[in-house]
């Protein structure tokens, strides 16, 4: 073998060459600026508000209240009232959505109903997010009377990332092999036990990847807490689930537009912008990271 | 004891999907402690039976039944069948091996487990049994915690059989069980058969008829859904009755 090697030269035909293919180069370069050019949009919005933001960027910014008619100090209540509307809001999603994706994905039959279950979900997925807003102003704020509070909010935002919720953690119970599901029935399982032990555990790993990317879409939006939670004020954070709350997008909103110091708060919105940005980047980079781990445990 | 010989009584039984009648009219009866081999090209149906003799074709929602199948005696397609206690008494092995993506000791716990066995000498001992008798017991007795999914291909297939034997079943069915693996493994897991045959009876669907003949005591033929012969496996393999039976172990067709 090693002796022949010498004449076992590559065939002149399988060398390859170079040669310039016009209408393959312009596609290329087509497709590459396209590209390109969505990864450069993102990156001077980040760059043009961390910018802005950063110089305002500081331990007191993020651990103190605001001050002097919110023209001075930092945005502390405002970080906790974020937080804690969309902590609440996914503790109260994440059962409802995973439950909908259990019986969308193990017990639903094909037909009307199934049907009628799935074209609301994608209708509630197209609804512009002010009209939960008002959603949760007529039922929640006046109807249920929780009034402009944490808990409307929360409310107001779980249902308008419910189908988002529903729909990842379907796909997460859809890629469990069906092997395992009938080894687990082979093994005289019930259905039940089949899904709580079986299915969800190895379905886990997604659905919380999927929480966590809706945890980063839920904490960005501004119209749905504007009539249902959001405070232009509070002195500090709230003590009672039936208190108003401040919150990061809804501030910016605040002290971009409708205050009486639009330009002497400049830096505070541009900081404000960017501390969500950190933020929501954070959550992003957690559910990649998280998707990426499972992907690599994956051995099925 | 006569009754007591036949563990499946399969009368006049159908299985249909939809309008699609897979298994035409068989009837059978399966002796206990025996291997029974179900032969036959692929889509005759062989597997659509061996599925129904667990109920596993509840599956899928298409498919219903006409006539009976007797496991000791009782039809399990009255209504009223514990569908989860026949299940534990009639085993399943399938074509790829499935171990869920746990320990190997969580594997072989998982029946007994769900049954509600919680005490942890009970669920050792019987874990520690179910792997003696699959043979797989001294590969993975230091590794009892790592991942089922981290076995090879042969010994996962002996996982499997391990987490259905410690069930405690009367019968375990095996769907192609050494179709996916390679020489070796398959010829383990056929001595491991004939091992078990002592005490569980074991019925097989298989591709490979040698495997049929080395194995099997008896030997179902199956055509286009139909059971074309049924007879011992030695009369099957020498001296067949049917045309179409002689032409497929003959290799003409298939």
């Amino acid at each position: 073998m090693i002796q022949s090697s010498q004449n076992n030269r590559i065939p002149f035909e399988l060398v390859r060459k170079k040669r310039f293919n016009l209408k393959q180069g312009f596609f290329l370069s087509l497709v590459r600026a396209f590209g390109f050019s969505g990864a450069l949009t993102l990156f001077v919005i980040l760059f043009f508000v961390a910018y802005n933001g950063i110089s305002i960027l500081s331990w007191e910014f993020v651990t103190q209240p605001p001050i002097e008619a919110m023209t001075k100090g930092g945005i502390f209540p405002v970080i906790v009232g974020t937080i804690l509307l969309t902590t609440l809001c996914m503790i109260v999603v994440i059962p409802i959505g995973v439950t909908t994706a259990i019986f969308l994905s193990e017990y639903s039959k094909p037909g009307l109903l199934l049907n009628m279950v799935m074209m609301s979900i994608y209708t509630l997925a197209g609804v512009p997010s002010v009209v939960f807003g008002l959603f949760g102003l007529a039922v929640f704020v006046v109807a249920f009377n929780f009034g402009m509070s944490l808990f409307a909010g929360s409310l107001t935002l779980a249902i308008m990332v419910l189908p988002y919720i529903i729909s990842t953690s379907e796909e997460a119970i859809k890629a469990v092999p069906y092997s395992f599901k009938e080894a687990s029935l082979a093994s005289g399982a019930t259905k039940w036990q089949t899904i709580r032990k079986i299915i969800l555990p190895t379905a886990m790993p997604g659905i919380l990847t999927g929480a966590i990317l809706g945890t980063a879409k839920v904490s960005g939006e501004t119209a749905p807490i504007m009539f249902t939670a959001a405070a232009f004020f509070t002195p500090g954070v709230p003590r009672s689930l039936l208190e108003p709350v401040m919150a990061l997008p809804y501030h910016i909103y605040v002290l971009a537009t409708a205050g009486t110091h639009i330009e002497e708060t400049r830096s505070i919105q541009y900081g404000t912008a960017l501390t969500l940005i950190i933020l929501v980047l954070g959550m992003n980079f957690l559910g990649i990271i998280l998707r990426a781990r499972q992907r690599k445990k994956r051995a099925w | 004891m006569v009754e007591n010989k036949n563990i499946f009584g399969i009368k006049a039984f159908s299985i249909y999907y939809g309008d699609f009648m897979a298994v035409k009219n068989i009837t059978l009866d399966i002796e206990a402690s025996k291997i029974t081999a179900i032969i036959g090209p692929s889509g005759c149906g062989k597997s659509t039976l061996l599925r129904a003799l667990n109920r596993m074709n509840d599956l899928i929602l298409s498919s219903w039944v006409e006539g009976e199948v007797l496991f000791q005696g009782v039809n399990i397609y009255q209504k009223d069948t514990d569908v989860i206690e026949l299940r534990r008494r009639v085993g399943m092995v399938f074509q790829k091996p499935n171990p869920f993506p746990s320990s190997v000791y969580e594997n072989v716990a998982y029946g007994p487990k769900i049954r509600g066995i919680k005490k942890k000498s009970q669920l050792d001992e019987i874990v520690e049994n179910a792997l003696v008798r699959a043979d797989l017991w001294k590969e993975v007795k230091d590794k009892l915690n790592e991942s089922g999914l981290s076995l090879s291909g042969g010994q996962m297939q002996r996982l499997c059989i391990a987490r259905s034997l410690a069930q405690e079943p009367e019968v375990i069915l095996f769907d192609e069980p050494t179709s996916a693996l390679d020489p070796i493994s398959t010829a383990n897991i056929e001595n491991l058969l004939q091992e078990l045959q002592k005490t569980v009876t074991i019925i097989i669907v298989t591709h490979n008829m040698q495997q049929a003949a080395r194995i099997s005591n008896y030997t179902v033929f199956m055509y286009l859904g139909e059971l074309i012969e049924f007879g011992d496996t030695d009369t099957i393999f020498v001296n067949p009755q049917n045309k179409l039976t002689e032409e497929y172990i003959t290799g003409r067709f298939g």
